[in-house]
């Protein structure tokens, strides 16, 4: 084939928990993404090789991946902008337990979502006259910057705190949070403050920002925490939570 | 940490910034006037001003050392939050008296 330069040389973790990283040579193509390139594995070199994709285009939130140290969505991390002298190292996210291979169990990270009361908890019936939301509410706003989340979890692979600290509900969980604290039409606030504002909550964050910098969909999660900081705060000095 | 433990910590943060600038300013004041233990104690002893200056400050580093230092343990140390609650009360309290001594010092008449 005429658009193969080069071979890539990828390094690609196999076990567990505990494991090893294997080496693989991979054909370089142009606009080849980090996911081409473990599916090119998988399908031609190694067919027992795990890992997780559904989408392929950057909506489901199901590929990430932690590549040559970083946590990032694989199908849209192109090869060209992460290999380094033609070397590819990919493991499953940090912070999680592993499945197998390039499949981390998500498990505790959408554990801590319900934990973080992530679920939207209707105030009317469908009985009631539909809520009017002004777009340009600042509450609409504030919510509005935090809602693209796709639940890919690079944030909460990212992030120091919930490495520290097991009981962490993570940059995902919160942001998730915030976006309800801000929408009038949730009638589960309280217990939601409550929820965020107990040990492992919004407090617990340094404000590292790695959860802002490696977010595919360039949402400010520290923002929204730093949002939830401030708000329960105030609720607890009024005796709310 | 919980919303209980932010507050009172960012509430004895904000507390001890004008505290720790008096403070300097006082220490430097001393110094370049030259004052002798005896001059610094006679204007200290009675004084409830310096007594509650001081005794402010000494309740305000109480907290938010212990604070702090539970948040270390229990990020940085195997121990539970109660035992790192309960060792951080221990050297709050620690603090606490050790400060009251030195204020006891230097205003008791």
């Amino acid at each position: 084939m005429s658009d193969i330069r080069s071979e890539l040389t990828v390094s690609l973790w196999r076990g567990a928990q505990q494991g090893r990283y294997e080496t693989y040579k991979v054909p370089w193509r142009e606009n080849q993404t980090v996911l081409d390139v473990v599916t090119f594995v998988q399908r031609h070199l190694d067919p027992t090789l795990s890992y997780r994709f559904a989408c392929r285009v950057g909506m489901c939130g199901s590929c990430a991946m932690t590549v040559n140290g970083a946590p990032r969505w694989t199908c849209r991390t192109h090869v060209s902008s992460v290999a380094k002298g033609g070397r590819l190292e990919i493991g499953p996210l940090e912070n999680l337990p592993v499945i197998k291979d390039l499949a981390a169990d998500m498990r505790p990270f959408f554990d801590k979502w319900q934990q973080a009361k992530g679920a939207f908890v209707p105030s009317r019936t469908r009985n009631d006259e539909i809520e009017r939301i002004r777009p340009d509410s600042a509450a609409r706003i504030a919510a509005d910057a935090a809602i693209e989340c796709i639940n890919c979890g690079i944030c909460y692979a990212a992030c120091d705190t919930v490495r520290w600290n097991s009981d962490y509900l993570g940059p995902a969980a919160l942001n998730r949070a915030w976006t309800l604290v801000n929408d009038v039409r949730d009638g589960a606030n309280t217990e939601r403050l409550q929820a965020v504002g107990a040990s492992g909550g919004c407090h617990a964050c340094h404000s590292h920002q790695s959860c802002q910098e490696f977010c595919p969909q360039r949402l400010n999660p520290t923002a929204s925490i730093a949002g939830l900081k401030r708000r329960t705060m105030w609720a607890y000095l009024k005796g709310e939570i | 940490m919980n919303v209980g433990l932010y507050v009172w910590q960012r509430a004895t943060a904000a507390l001890m910034v004008p505290l720790v600038l008096v403070h300097v300013v006082v220490i430097f004041y001393a110094t370049r006037k030259g004052m002798t233990a005896a001059d610094i104690l006679a204007r200290t002893r009675g004084s409830i001003v310096w007594a509650s200056f001081y005794g402010a400050f000494v309740v305000a580093v109480a907290i938010h050392a212990a604070i702090g230092v539970r948040n270390v343990l229990t990020e940085w140390s195997p121990l539970e939050d109660r035992s790192a609650g309960v060792l951080a009360a221990v050297f709050g309290l620690l603090l606490l008296a050790l400060g009251a001594r030195a204020v006891a010092a230097v205003v008791l008449p």
